[in-house]
């Protein structure tokens, strides 16, 4: 597969796009793992929601 | 009706956070299938005729441009959500895809510029396409500050809200603008009257890698709501927590002075 003499542009788009798309991936799950540190650490501390459930529990 | 009971179903968030954890799995699995297929389909189409290997900056420019209008629709109606109907989720749903959509848009605008140099000699030029799609980023942008201004989520969800309505003026003056203006963009060639005018080894691998793309948008959209639930869960409990430390520490100072109530009587 040849690209061309405007190679350069391609591959530059393509690994920008895959960059961005990671970045996104890897920020959503970091914020999701900060969320239920921080849901249990406040739950350990002894606070509860009203309904006793765990708010760390998604399931 | 059975939509009416689903939407209500879905405005309890633990009912919500279930059906994520359920699905989730799966539309990442899918998406991770389509991309793969998007992906090799495009390193096979052949070159055009007159832009050679270029073409194939399409296959990931059109479907990062489709979404940007995409994204601010689906805020759109999620602003609607907040203003008329009070959905509990409305507002959850439109913060969480603001970041996404300015990311797509982002993409939109910097490979388009990255097709346009070796085809039109120029990196950028204050077009009516690339100007309304560079205020749909800016748009963006102004948003999340604005989310990120306001500590209170209901009040900054109203003045979201509107500000999103009102923004949504632009995206049919993207849509049209190669209609309506003399523009350097080309117009419409996928989804137009008289169908299409691409061929069909580029319109294929364009068609996959927007499907792709899509469900990329669903699956991050979801993941990223059941992330904005969990953080107002932390507020909320945050919020009780210093109630509770401010009732003690207020409770301790009344006992030391004697002021406390020493029973009703």
């Amino acid at each position: 597969m040849s690209l061309g003499p405007y190679a350069s542009f391609i591959v530059t788009s393509y690994v920008l796009v895959a960059a961005v798309v990671l970045l996104l991936i890897v920020w959503i799950i970091a914020d999701y793992r900060r969320q239920q540190t921080r849901l249990k650490e406040i739950e350990a501390s002894g606070i509860t929601r009203r309904s006793g459930r765990s708010a760390a529990d998604i399931r | 009706m059975k939509l009416t009971e689903t939407l209500t179903d879905l405005a309890n968030p633990t009912r919500f956070l279930a059906l994520t954890a359920r699905i989730l799995p799966w539309l990442a699995g899918v998406t991770a299938i389509l991309l793969a297929i998007g992906l090799y389909q495009s390193a096979m189409a052949p070159d055009d005729y007159q832009q050679g290997a270029t073409v194939k900056i399409m296959f990931i420019h059109v479907p990062n441009a489709w979404l940007s209008m995409f994204v601010w629709s689906v805020m759109s109606v999620a602003a609607l959500g907040t203003l008329v109907w009070r959905h509990p989720l409305a507002d959850v749903a439109a913060k969480a895809a603001a970041p996404i959509g300015a990311a797509f848009t982002f993409l939109a605008l910097v490979t388009g510029s990255l097709w346009g140099r070796p085809m039109w000699g120029t990196y950028w030029e204050w077009d009516a396409r690339l100007t309304s799609v560079l205020i749909l980023f800016l748009m963006y942008l102004g948003l999340i500050a604005l989310w990120r201004a306001v500590e209170d989520p209901s009040r900054a969800a109203r003045a979201a809200a509107v500000l999103t309505l009102v923004g949504a003026i632009n995206i049919p003056i993207i849509k049209f603008s190669v209609d309506w203006w003399n523009t350097l963009h080309q117009p419409a060639s996928v989804m137009r009257m008289g169908g299409s005018t691409l061929d069909k080894a580029f319109l294929w691998p364009l068609l996959v890698m927007a499907i792709a793309f899509s469900l990329l948008f669903v699956t991050l959209h979801l993941a990223a709501m059941r992330n904005e639930i969990l953080r107002r869960r932390v507020r909320s409990l945050q919020m009780m927590q210093a109630s509770r430390v401010t009732f003690a520490s207020e409770a301790g100072a009344g006992s030391r002075d004697g002021s406390a109530p020493k029973g009703a009587a």
